[in-house]
């Protein structure tokens, strides 16, 4: 009997929960705070599915009601996307600052 | 256009690029590098998905428009956001990630085809049940989050709202979306798929507004930990690795904040979920009568002098002292007292800002070396060995009342062993108690000189006194 895909699906979701909790785990606590703005910026690769909506319609239908959904739900994420990458980076940055003049 | 396999594996390789963005984050050295395995990850995800779509006809203009208009504005916050309003930005930005979870569920629902799950009217069950729970998750994490940003931006009151039979209703919405999604299934009614919606979006509310200002920092990670799992959902109704590999990571990140949160704060995950905490009057009133305990306060000149013949000084920060933007003068104070040979650290207690972490940030930002920063299990010894403890700011998490009072509703609560050092200075503009509605026994203890003075005030009078 074959398996169902769903369950190789299920198998890396738990997998990665597992991954997560000691990756996490191991995060300092002084980088909790980038920590969240990173993995709000990740948790947007959402946008795979957005895009997808958005380029479903053919040419003659460029804005069905799904593509539509499609389109906001692209600029959020790439609100997400750019603004968490950024503001970690920002803050990551003043983690190495000091660490230079202490030099 | 590529194979879907092919795809299928850049997926995962971007999956694997989160994974080790966060591993980066283990340290402040590799941090960086993390964040550029992150934005690698993110780039070919995005990068894939236009060449397994192919067929780009006139709407791609549109979508790399959009993109980057997104991508503009994402960008203009980044810079322009204080490090003090980063709860309010990562609350925010949580929102977005919820609406932007529904708004792919409804179009896969709308449009199944385009995903391979079937057509309108007619989706495949899991497919079905996997967009609903996705949807559903990812409306309670944007209106959810939207309270928390207001509450956190000051435009609703920190006070938790709460009425009576609260958790029965909320308990009789979260049942109502599992049978409605049973119903959804059996008919594939687009009706019932709005309402699921609809009561998701109202749950979040509901779920956030009895949560006090105090807790904030436990909301923000569970908000976290809901978006996570709202990817996730539409992780598995895409069948996409990347997807599902993200929402696992970030659901149990936010979840194992949330844990630390709690932890931090003695509160057990259910009382914080269930809110009132902050609204307690009883705890409120019994602190009247030790009012008329005597206080030792001082001026700038004697907290000067009491450093300056020092040997070691601990600095205790607390969200006020972010309030009153006193961390560049207290930086100006510590460089004046590292001149004079005097240790410095500075101790950090879980909870000291409004979010995981965001002490550690605000310090950083004001020039303060990471290695002087320590967490509380790895400084609470060397207090009984420090000469002065300079608490600007805290309030709540420096009370030994929560060692010693079981009555008290913060007993149990970790808290910095403050009062074992010699002399301590705390600034404060008055006696009033911290969050939790508690009296400090530490105001009225012999070695301590209150200053009354706003934080930044207090400390560029130091300054000037140190010279």
């Amino acid at each position: 009997m074959e398996i169902d895909p769903f369950i190789f699906r299920l198998s890396i979701f738990i997998l990665s929960i597992f991954v997560g909790y000691y990756v996490v785990w191991s995060v300092t606590p002084s980088l909790h705070t980038p920590l969240m703005s990173v993995t709000n910026a990740i948790s947007s690769v959402i946008i795979v599915g957005a895009i997808i909506a958005a380029l479903a319609g053919s040419s003659t239908e460029i804005f069905s009601t799904s593509s539509i959904f499609g389109y906001i739900a692209i600029v959020l994420a790439a609100v997400n996307i750019f603004g968490g990458f950024l503001v970690t980076q920002r803050m990551l940055q003043m983690y190495k600052k000091k660490k230079d003049k202490k030099k | 256009m590529i194979s879907s396999n092919l795809s299928a594996i850049f997926y995962l390789i971007s999956g694997i690029l989160f994974i080790l963005a966060l591993r980066g984050l283990s340290s402040p050295d590799t941090s960086r590098q993390g964040n550029y395995f992150g934005i690698a990850g993110m780039f070919i995800a995005v990068v894939v998905t236009f060449l397994s779509i192919g067929n780009l006809s006139t709407s791609l203009i549109y979508v790399l428009v959009l993109l980057l208009l997104g991508g503009t504005i994402g960008a203009f916050i980044a810079f322009k956001i204080p490090m003090t309003a980063m709860p309010e930005l990562v609350a925010g930005f949580h929102s977005l990630v919820g609406l932007a979870a529904v708004f792919v569920a409804v179009a896969a629902f709308l449009n199944p085809e385009v995903f391979n799950l079937g057509f309108f009217g007619e989706i495949k069950l899991a497919s079905l049940i996997e967009m609903s729970i996705g949807a559903a998750v990812g409306a309670i994490t944007f209106s959810g989050s939207i309270i928390a940003f207001l509450k956190l931006r000051g435009i609703m009151s920190g006070a938790p709202i709460t009425f009576l039979g609260q958790h029965y209703i909320n308990l009789f919405l979260g049942l109502g979306i599992f049978i409605l999604i049973f119903y959804l299934c059996k008919t594939q009614s687009a009706n019932i798929f709005w309402l699921v919606i609809a009561i998701s979006f109202l749950i979040g509310v509901l779920l956030i507004i009895p949560i006090g200002g105090a807790d904030m920092p436990v909301v923000i990670s569970m908000l976290n930990s809901y978006s996570g799992w709202a990817a996730a959902g539409i992780g598995f109704t895409l069948e996409n690795t990347a997807l599902i590999i993200t929402g696992a990571l970030v659901g149990s990140s936010g979840a194992i904040l949330s844990y630390i949160m709690c932890k931090a704060m003695n509160r057990s995950f259910f009382s914080v979920i269930l809110g009132g905490f902050g609204a307690d009057s009883s705890s409120a009133n019994s602190n009247a009568q030790k009012d008329k305990k005597p206080v030792k306060s001082g001026n700038a000149e004697d907290a000067a002098f009491l450093m300056k013949n020092a040997s070691s000084v601990i600095i205790v920060p607390g969200y006020g002292m972010a309030v009153a933007q006193a961390q560049h003068a207290l930086r100006e104070m510590v460089d004046k007292l590292k001149k004079n040979d005097i240790k410095i650290s500075y101790a950090i207690h879980p909870v000291a800002g409004r979010m995981p972490g965001h002490m550690n940030v605000l310090l950083a930002e004001a020039n303060v070396p990471y290695d002087e920063v320590f967490e509380l299990e790895d400084i609470n010894n060397d207090f009984a060995n420090a000469d002065v403890a300079f608490v600007i700011g805290a309030n709540d998490v420096t009370n030994p009342i929560a060692k010693t009072d079981p009555k008290s509703p913060i007993f149990g609560m970790p808290v910095l062993d403050v009062e074992k050092c010699k002399s301590v200075l705390f600034v404060k503009r008055s006696l009033s108690p911290g969050y939790a509605g508690v009296d400090n026994e530490l105001f009225y203890r012999d070695n301590t000189l209150m200053l009354f003075a706003d934080a930044k005030k207090m400390t560029e009078d130091i300054v000037k006194n140190l010279d």
